[in-house]
């Protein structure tokens, strides 16, 4: 397509891409292929995950990071964040004394409010995501990313995240936390610096989860959908007409009948992959890029760069 | 351990959880085992948190949830779904919102109390937030249908959470989040004797005091003074709901689907599960592909060609390759998963044909998981 190299420059040339989607579809995948993408055209990109589950170093055949940014291939940095590390150096930068900040957050109050109060985690999870974003860094020693892409979570506590400084700044009406979650806000609603993309397939439950999820973008923080990644897509070899001569074939050894059955199911089966494809092109604004169905049993290096591929050649 | 029926395993209890991670047929599983229980004579009620627009439809759910709804004798009839007639399918779709309002106006001393708490800004958004609050109203709602005695039988399937477990540890942190001493901590909002609160109390005091204004430090005292009479009342409860759940009437169900990553954290949720000495019932694996029986390649191809022309014989061997690859990978990712849970048995659901979302499948899938 004609405007898509154009495009998908501008998508990378953000500063911030929270890549969201429902439970199972490839999220991190694709934020780890989308990572390779930006670090090959020489950017400094920085991976970053929130469900400390680390499978994006898992994918590269390396350990975990931790709280802390690795480079795991030139140019390319992995960083997992987690609410405790991130709210424990916000205190730090708040009280700037490690003491202080290690008896409050060692206060069994602070634990009880840190773990339930609502959207706390949130906040301070974009808080610490949005600092690694910035050109100037509060870290000490650390050099600024031209590009983050978050893993990020499923679409509800997705969406969560990206409302906590919203909230916050509603709840706290004045005072660091009230200026520090507007900040925060408005980068995010700044579409020059942050994208929102979603990971889909192409089934029933996934689609209507992204349209639903375009629509509540749009609704609660008025942010375009930026981009619709479909994976897993299944090629098709079948022609109606081919699918025509099976269907009438008769005769044949078993395995003939087997084999016959067996295409004639997984031509079902892409139809209804195109179905919901075209449903998801007709109802959402987003522009939909297909990924191709890895056919492997779990993503291993060489298939991040088949994937990292695809997506150089389609976007 | 594999196979057998999950019949045995559901047959004597009185509620089922399903768990498990995103996008592994969680809900549709609920479904199913709801309405295969239901048609062996049991009144069965499942609980959805966000079924998928046609299960809905087909369900005969409306779009409001907190409603136990009953399907339609005669749509389960069609299906197939009717084989004992004492039996009854009911179900509902969780409203976490209002759960915790009804839980509130259950718990007030009065009715002050209860506008008081309702009114406040601090108890909208703990009672919006996704994160916590579904899992907790999902665990409040199952017990509530459960001591109503109404049902023979109450299927949750659980909130998507970021983990899987959060379901389990939610109702703790709320508890400890309204629990009378941190109530207290911000009754003493003077600052007067806030050295009993522990070490660092004085300083995060002081923390919230600048980082959020006064104001914040007035909603959060004004809502636990609010809360206050009731914190008792919600820590009772939340312990009754944690007794439900460790109690011989209940089985956890781990749901899970043969992708590399599902089966990974199958693995993981079940080995916490153990630890946390949760009674697992077994684990399902949904979606499971099964190997067509040919030969590889260039023989299939020749076979093939006997009543194919060439060009088609080649798609034809090339799509059953693909299959067989899938089917090869599901069957490896089953192995790990059945050496890793040990003696928790697993039952696999093959992939179906059609679609999952109307009843005729639910009956399919309801014969698969516990057939005898």
């Amino acid at each position: 397509m004609p405007h898509s190299l154009a495009t998908v420059r501008a998508l990378l040339d953000r500063r911030l891409i929270f890549v969201t989607g429902k439970g199972g579809v490839g999220k991190t995948t694709v934020s780890a292929a989308l990572g390779l993408v930006a670090a090959r055209a020489g950017k400094r990109v920085l991976v970053c995950e929130v469900a400390a589950q680390e499978r994006i170093t898992a994918a590269f055949g390396l350990p975990p990071t931790g709280f802390e940014e690795v480079e795991i291939e030139p140019g390319l940095h992995a960083f997992s964040a987690n609410p405790d590390d991130s709210i424990r150096e916000w205190l730090y930068y708040q009280l700037r004394s490690r003491t202080l900040a290690g008896l409050v957050s060692g206060n069994r109050i602070f634990g009880y409010l840190a773990a339930a109060a609502p959207g706390l985690a949130e906040l301070v999870t974009i808080g610490k995501l949005w600092e690694l974003a910035q050109i100037e860094r509060k870290t000490p020693k650390s050099a600024p990313y031209d590009l983050v892409i978050v893993d990020a979570p499923a679409t509800g506590h997705g969406l969560a995240l990206l409302q906590a400084p919203q909230t916050f700044g509603e709840i706290a009406r004045v005072g660091p936390i009230h200026r520090q979650a507007e900040t925060i806000h408005a980068f995010i609603r700044d579409p020059t610096a942050t994208a929102v993309v979603a990971v889909t397939l192409p089934e029933e439950m996934p689609v209507s989860e992204t349209i639903d999820l375009e629509r509540r973008l749009d609704g609660a923080l008025a942010m375009p959908l930026e981009r619709v990644f479909v994976n897993a897509v299944l090629s098709e070899r079948l022609t109606a007409k081919d699918v025509e001569v099976l269907e009438d074939t008769s005769g044949g050894s078993a395995q003939v009948r087997r084999a016959i059955g067996a295409s004639l199911a997984a031509y079902e089966t892409t139809r209804a992959q195109r179905t919901q494809l075209a449903r998801l092109r007709r109802t959402l604004a987003a522009k939909a890029v297909t990924l191709p169905h890895l056919l492997t049993p779990d993503v291993e290096r060489p298939d991040l760069d088949r994937l990292a591929g695809a997506l150089e050649r389609k976007l | 351990m594999s196979g057998g029926s999950l019949e045995t395993v559901v047959r004597s209890k009185d509620v089922v959880v399903c768990a498990g991670s995103g996008g592994v047929g969680k809900t549709t599983t609920s479904a199913a085992i709801a309405a295969g229980m239901a048609a062996r004579g049991n009144k069965v009620i499942v609980l959805t948190i966000d079924p998928a627009r046609r299960l809905a439809d087909a369900l005969g759910l409306p779009a409001v949830g907190n409603e136990e709804c009953r399907v339609a004798p005669e749509r389960l009839e069609r299906a197939g779904l009717d084989g004992n007639t004492s039996g009854e399918l009911w179900a509902m779709t969780l409203d976490a919102k209002r759960t915790f309002d009804e839980l509130v106006e259950r718990n007030a001393p009065d009715a002050a109390t209860r506008d008081a708490v309702l009114g406040n800004s601090i108890y909208r958004q703990l009672s919006n937030a996704v994160a916590g609050s579904q899992e907790y109203m999902a665990m409040e709602k199952l017990y509530e249908l459960h001591q109503s005695g109404r049902y023979d039988l109450v299927v949750l399937d659980t909130p998507p959470s970021r983990n899987a477990l959060d379901f389990l540890e939610a109702p703790g942190r709320l508890t400890r989040f309204v629990d009378s001493r941190s109530l207290a901590f911000f009754r003493a909002s003077g600052g007067v004797g806030l050295g009993l609160f522990g070490r660092g109390a004085g300083a995060l005091f002081a923390v919230l005091k600048r980082a959020t204004g006064l104001d914040l430090l007035h909603d959060l005292a004004d809502f636990f003074n609010a809360f206050g009479g009731m914190a008792q009342g919600f820590r009772d409860r939340a312990q009754s709901v944690e007794a439900l759940l460790r109690d011989q009437r209940s089985v956890f169900l781990l749901i899970t689907a043969p992708r590399a990553a599902a089966i990974s954290e199958a693995g993981f949720f079940h080995d916490r599960l153990v630890e946390l000495d949760i009674p697992l019932g077994g684990v399902v694996v949904n979606r499971v592909r099964r190997r067509v029986n040919v030969s590889t390649g260039q023989a299939l191809e020749d076979a093939l060609s006997v009543c194919l022309d060439p060009q088609l014989a080649r798609k034809v061997s090339r799509n059953t390759d693909d299959h067989n690859r899938l089917a090869d990978r599901d069957a490896e990712n089953v192995e790990r998963l059945v050496k890793q849970v040990g003696t928790t048995p697993t039952f696999i659901v093959p992939q179906l044909s059609g679609d999952v979302h109307e009843l005729e499948a639910l009956a399919t899938m309801a014969k698969c998981l516990l057939r005898s």
